[in-house]
């Protein structure tokens, strides 16, 4: 088995409606049924979001996601399955997939 | 040629030939770990070169692989304790070296074949496309890095670097070593047949440089394709695939002339051509055709061998190849087949209606430096009896094109 991290990125044209939280709310129960979710959550949007770095030993605090992009970091899966092909099975029946995107990262293995 | 010649040749020709085959089984016994597979059989390749001049080529070069290619993953399992699953691997392996059968045979997929597993391993479409076609002209083609980075006209470093990216990839995102399920087959084997037809083509119509075919992705792409539609037997596209590979590669010899210039379609000596090829072809083609499902690769080729059962230009069917190419645009639709598709129109109903065709692609400001399209538009412009109007669309596509063999050719056919 393997550990995988499926990071949601959404569209943001795309306003959720109580639908799009019904579709969640399955697919996580979905997940948690074949026994291979291990944790998830949705996140906040990007307007909630404040950045920190330090350069040269200052706390640098910005409001705002550390970067502009086109899609946002919704939410994100940790699951754990056989193989890649799994997750990438799991990746393709996220609610979001036909307007953002589901990039698939394996956890590093400490 | 000196003994120690003849044995290295004797070496490379063994790894060549029964290579993949025993990387693809080890990589199996590895749990899949098809880069520590590679290592094994390059250090047992190393083996090879330092044993067989001294005591002889082995009566059984594939078995003396295996077994060689095995101990040196054993000491490497050993010697790298970061491996995962390595005591599972392990023990596996020296069982195995032990003489106890092999009772690893689990199978999810349709086929059995540890060549087939590794094909869709390094075809897996988590790996970039490029990555896949080096991969698979390592892996399954036995080609040498230095090979395969020739042939992409590319640095050395540059193709290890890539071909050592992919494997790592491969251990790390736990890209699985098998034949993909039923349901996903379909797609895979078109990822499949993608890298094979962009080896080929890499080959046939080299983009860059000084030649224009290279000649040893021709002969791999041949090769990988036989093996392929061999391994996938029921698949009409394979079939259709290996068929198109033949048809095309057959008017190698004629391609290009004795100074190394480039001699178009028309104007080929069809003597030259490989009749073995074209008959091979032909049979794969008809076994293609009579499994009943019809795609791009069949179509392909159906119009490659119009082409080449034609005695001259003159005689080839120009009306069936132009209604071929409409199924192929219905099909797929692409500039390409519809430059060509022009093409086939202007022979068969005249160079005025092989414009009309034309004409929207030349819209299409994409296509602004397709070489193809140029050199199509002129050849009808010219037989429609618009010198200057011909010369400049000519001009375009000798501005067009990066490879030295076909502008000559652009110049030539400017000039008559």
């Amino acid at each position: 088995m393997a550990k995988y991290m499926l990071l949601i990125y959404l569209d943001p044209e795309h306003t959720p409606s109580e639908e799009t939280s019904a579709e969640w709310g399955k697919i996580s129960q979905e997940l948690a049924q074949a026994g291979q979710m291990l944790e998830g959550a949705g996140l906040q949007g990007i307007d909630t979001a404040t950045t920190v770095r330090v350069r040269d030993h200052e706390r640098l605090v910005t409001d705002g996601p550390f970067a502009e992009t086109r899609e946002l970091l919704g939410g994100y899966y940790v699951v754990d399955v056989p193989d890649l092909d799994v997750a990438l099975d799991w990746a393709a029946k996220m609610p979001n997939v036909g307007r953002g995107s589901v990039e698939v990262r394996p956890v590093l293995e400490m | 040629m000196t003994a120690d010649a003849t044995t290295a040749d004797a070496v490379g020709r063994a790894f060549r030939e029964e290579g993949p085959a025993v990387l693809a089984t080890l990589a199996r016994h590895l749990g899949g770990d098809v880069g520590l597979a590679e290592d094994a059989l390059q250090d047992a390749l190393a083996d090879a070169l330092a044993t067989w001049p001294r005591d002889g080529v082995p009566e059984r070069p594939g078995a003396w692989m295996t077994t060689a290619a095995r101990r040196r993953a054993i000491d490497r399992l050993r010697r790298e304790r970061s491996q995962t699953n390595r005591a599972v691997a392990l023990e596996r392996l020296t069982r195995l070296e032990a003489g106890a059968a092999d009772e690893y045979i689990e199978e999810e997929g349709p086929v059995q074949d540890d060549r087939l597993r590794l094909i869709f391993t390094c075809c897996h479409p988590a790996l970039a496309p490029e990555a896949q076609v080096a991969l698979t002209l390592r892996m399954l083609g036995g080609l040498s890095t230095a090979e395969i980075a020739r042939a992409f006209l590319v640095a050395d470093p540059t193709m290890a670097q890539r071909i050592v990216r992919a494997k790592r990839k491969i251990a790390a995102a736990g890209i699985p070593y098998r034949v993909p399920r039923e349901s996903d087959l379909p797609e895979r084997t078109a990822g499949v047949l993608t890298v094979l037809y962009l080896v080929f083509n890499e080959g046939y119509q080299a983009t860059g440089g000084e030649r224009l075919v290279r000649a040893e992705l021709c002969d791999e792409a041949l090769r990988l394709a036989a093996l392929v539609a061999d391994l996938l037997r029921d698949d009409a596209e394979a079939l259709g695939l290996l068929a198109l590979i033949r048809l095309t590669h057959a008017r190698a010899p004629a391609r290009v002339d004795a100074a190394g210039r480039y001699v178009p379609l028309d104007e080929q000596d069809r003597d030259r051509w490989d009749a073995g090829l074209v008959a091979a072809g032909t049979a794969a083609l008809a076994l293609a055709l009579r499994l009943g499902r019809p795609g791009p690769y069949q179509l392909q080729a159906a119009i490659a061998a119009e082409h080449d059962r034609a005695p001259d230009a003159e005689h080839t069917d120009w009306a069936r190849i132009a209604a071929l190419y409409g199924e192929l645009a219905a099909l797929a639709p692409s500039p390409v087949i519809e430059v060509n598709r022009a093409v086939a129109v202007g022979f068969s109903e005249g160079p005025q209606a092989g414009l009309i065709v034309l004409a929207p692609l030349l819209e299409d400001r994409r296509l602004a430096h397709h070489v193809p399209l140029h050199a199509a538009h002129a050849d009808l412009l010219r037989r429609a009896g618009g010198s200057a109007a011909a010369r400049n669309a000519y001009d375009r596509a000798i501005e067009a094109s990066t490879n030295s063999i076909e502008r000559a050719e652009l110049q030539r056919r400017r000039a008559g």
